[in-house]
């Protein structure tokens, strides 16, 4: 059997996380693939349901990233809302037999190429410990079983 | 809500090879083979480069001959290439929201280099993402916003009155804002310039008197900015004097040009401990006042607290020219002074700088490499003599220097307040603390945020030509807006949909704007110009009822989706 190669889902904001993802490929900072980037304008963009949506579709893990805590946020302050609301969610994710450390909140800023692929190789490495995820187990189970 | 007629999508893909950047990794053909068998995809090509003018003119034709609704180009990243593709797709009608990037050179073929199969698997992905978002887009209109033909211009050196003069020369009006008493910043503090060795002050009184002078110029020292609001053409800026007394006054673009000071080195080389070591700055001080007295022996110790292995890592590139000027100053009142050199690689390497090096050389100022692991000692004798040690890499032994005057060569640094003043302006700074622009190549004085620009120390060490270079081009950057007079702002903002709205009131507290207030019906409304278009207020609104132009639900969702090879209708 292949190895498992997690499927990563990442809500990136415009201004630092997704410049910083930029800033990794100038910079031929390698990581794995695994990872599927979405640009939002603002980390605070990102609504729950996306990252429900997303692991019901059968992602192994779900990345939000902004800019730094407390105060890089373009717009002020989207990114304590962001924070906000990934606490919450992970709880609910537990409900849901969700490892909560499917879902991360990391904060990236433009200078930070290196942080970001440090954040995907930790993150992909953490989720292939944890193998599929259990919802995509479960969705497939519903379609071929 | 918009009144749209909808129509079927048809959308064009390229792929852009970018040379080999792209094509050596991913493989292209490939790529084009699958996007023209996605929903909606009536045409796919790739190009050698997209954003030649071949590229360009490919997406023309291709809108002419395939009638496309909607361009997708797979290539860079939408953060500096976005604007080139949309000016195609809007000079062959079709709206420029109607066109939608996939980033498969700097976040995929750069970053899986070695991983050919994954970065090609990755790139389809990317591409199907696109076009699934694509599908969902609706073309939008930018509101037109006036533009205050004035600029603030923040830091009163030589980069910040430069920009000033020039801006004014144009037409508009400026703010000054210097914190300190008196305008001038670190020219005010040197003796004589390289490459010319005129009196720095004869350079700069020049300048100031120009400043002083210009009647569109306002100087406000001893002040400094306490809050900006708004957005290019529009900043509502808020100034502190050393008296506590505000002033508010309207920008319509901000020049950032606060300089940098230098970096005192503190129990380095005994610096602090004996007198007689001093930095390069004091020493200039002491050459303009006169009261260097003649020494013996000069030592001077490059690269002090700079290219560290950590912390300060970079180069300050004014240093070894600084060193040989005042080396050559040196040599020219007192030609029997020994003068040292103790560098660990030497950076000569602009307009007429070589030839200073070699005049140096025979006035018989002594160079001698050290190197990092080893470097220099200086100690302290019994009447307060110091000698200087240095291992010798080219002789491979000690050096011992008698001195009576150490001199180290320190590099600028940030300010201590620039991080404060960085997010008043909502601007970066980079990994050296330095102003970070939003691309070194292609918009080195631009920062992300429009209408706000950098120029001189402030962004890296520099010299003065260079800082004076980069004064010309803010000026100009600065003045493209304030000429145009009218500018189209961002068409992504929110939408509420009034009838879903229970006037909650959830958006209008969490908005960081103020954008959105309750009208007389009791339901939200926003101001299109003042709405940044965050998204914060849809991703909170609990009914669901806000809608962001271009990153709707639908949209964003649509492409999240898609990463996972599921396609919403
Ligand atoms: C020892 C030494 C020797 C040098 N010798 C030479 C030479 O021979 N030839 C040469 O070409 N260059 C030389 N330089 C470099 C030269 O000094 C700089 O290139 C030049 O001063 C840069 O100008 P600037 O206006 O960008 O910054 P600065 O000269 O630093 O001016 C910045 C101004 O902004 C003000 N400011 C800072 N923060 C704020 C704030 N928050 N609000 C309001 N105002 C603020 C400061 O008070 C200052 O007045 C030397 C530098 C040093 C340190
Ligand atoms: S813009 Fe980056 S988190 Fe808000």
């Amino acid at each position: 059997m292949t190895e498992f190669e997690p499927k990563i889902v990442g809500f990136l904001c415009n201004w630092c996380a997704y410049a910083g993802a930029d800033l990794a490929g100038v910079s031929r900072i390698q990581y794995p693939p695994n990872i599927r980037i979405v640009r939002v304008m603002c980390s605070g963009r990102v609504d729950p349901v996306f990252i429900l949506e997303a692991f019901r579709s059968g992602a192994d893990g779900v990345l939000v990233a902004g800019c730094h805590l407390p105060s890089d946020c373009h717009y002020i302050s989207g990114n304590f809302k962001a924070h906000r609301r990934i606490m919450m969610l992970k709880k609910l994710l537990l409900q849901f037999g969700i490892e909560p450390e499917r879902l991360r909140i990391e904060w990236v800023s433009a200078s930070e190429g290196d942080k970001f692929a440090t954040v995907i190789k930790d993150m992909t490495e953490e989720i292939k410990k944890l193998g599929p995820s259990p919802l995509k187990v479960q969705v497939e189970g519903l379609i071929y079983g | 809500m918009e009144s749209m007629e909808e129509e079927t999508p048809r959308i064009g893909v390229f792929v852009c090879h970018c040379g080999i950047n792209i094509g050596g990794v991913v493989n292209v053909p490939e790529v084009v083979e699958y996007a023209k068998k996605l929903p909606c995809v009536v045409y796919a090509e790739e190009n050698l480069y997209t954003c030649s003018s071949e590229g360009i003119s490919k997406i023309k034709e291709g809108i002419a001959k395939y009638n496309l609704n909607r361009v997708i180009v797979a290539s860079c990243t939408p953060r500096t290439h976005e604007p080139l593709f949309r000016g195609a797709c809007e000079e062959a009608g079709v709206n420029k929201y109607l066109f939608e990037m996939a980033n498969i050179r700097d976040q995929c073929s750069w970053a899986h280099m070695h991983e050919p199969e994954g970065a090609t698997e990755k790139a389809k992905d990317l591409v199907r993402m696109a076009v699934a978002k694509s599908r969902l887009l609706k073309p939008l209109e930018e509101p037109e916003i006036d533009v205050t033909p004035s600029a603030l211009v923040i830091g009163g050196g030589i980069s910040g009155m430069t920009a000033a003069l020039c801006l004014s020369n144009q037409g508009f009006k400026v703010h000054i804002v210097e914190k300190e008493p008196e305008l001038g910043g670190m020219l005010g503090h040197l003796y004589k310039l390289y490459p010319t060795m005129q009196d720095a002050s004869e350079s700069l009184n020049h300048v100031v008197n120009s400043v002083k002078s210009n009647k569109s110029i306002e100087v406000l020292t001893s002040t400094v900015v306490k809050q900006v609001k708004g957005f290019i053409g529009n900043f509502e800026v808020t100034v502190q004097k050393a008296n506590d007394e505000t002033a508010n006054f309207e920008a319509g673009t901000i020049i950032v040009a606060t300089g940098a000071p230098i970096f005192e080195p503190v129990g380095m080389y005994g610096y602090g401990e004996y007198d007689n070591v001093i930095t390069q700055l004091r020493l200039e001080q002491l050459l303009k006042d006169g009261q260097l007295k003649k020494p013996e022996s000069v030592v001077m110790i490059q690269c002090v607290g700079a290219r560290e292995k950590e912390g300060r890592t970079y180069c300050s590139r004014i240093c070894c020219m600084t060193a040989i000027k005042n080396a050559l100053l040196i040599k020219d009142l007192h030609p029997d002074t020994d003068v040292y050199i103790l560098f660990r690689e030497l950076q000569t390497y602009g307009k007429h700088y070589e030839e200073h090096y070699r005049t140096a050389q025979d006035k018989g100022v002594k160079f001698v490499k050290y190197l990092q692991e080893k470097s220099p000692r200086v100690v302290s004798g019994k009447n307060g003599e110091l000698t200087v040690n240095v291992y010798h890499a080219l002789l491979n032994e000690e050096l011992k220097i008698g001195s009576d005057l150490v001199v180290l060569s320190t590099p600028l640094i940030q300010h201590e307040d620039a991080r404060e003043l960085s997010q008043i302006l909502k601007v970066p700074l980079g990994p050296d603390g330095f102003f970070f622009e939003v691309h070194v190549k292609l918009r080195p004085i631009d920062f992300a945020t429009d209408g706000i620009y950098v120029c001189g120390t402030a962004h890296s060490p520099k010299d003065t030509p260079e800082s004076v270079s980069q004064a010309f081009g803010v000026a100009s950057r600065a003045a493209i807006p304030m000429a145009l007079k009218r500018l189209r702002t961002e068409a992504i903002t929110a939408v509420v949909h009034e009838n879903l709205c229970s006037g909650c009131g959830t958006c209008v507290k969490l908005c960081p704007y103020g954008a959105i207030e309750k009208d007389e019906k009791g339901v939200a409304r926003v101001t299109e110009v003042v709405c940044k278009g965050c998204g914060v207020c849809a991703a909170t609104c609990p009914e669901r009822a806000i809608e962001m132009r271009h990153f709707t639900s639908e949209q964003v969702m649509a492409q999240a989706l898609a990463a996972l090879g599921r396609t919403s209708a």
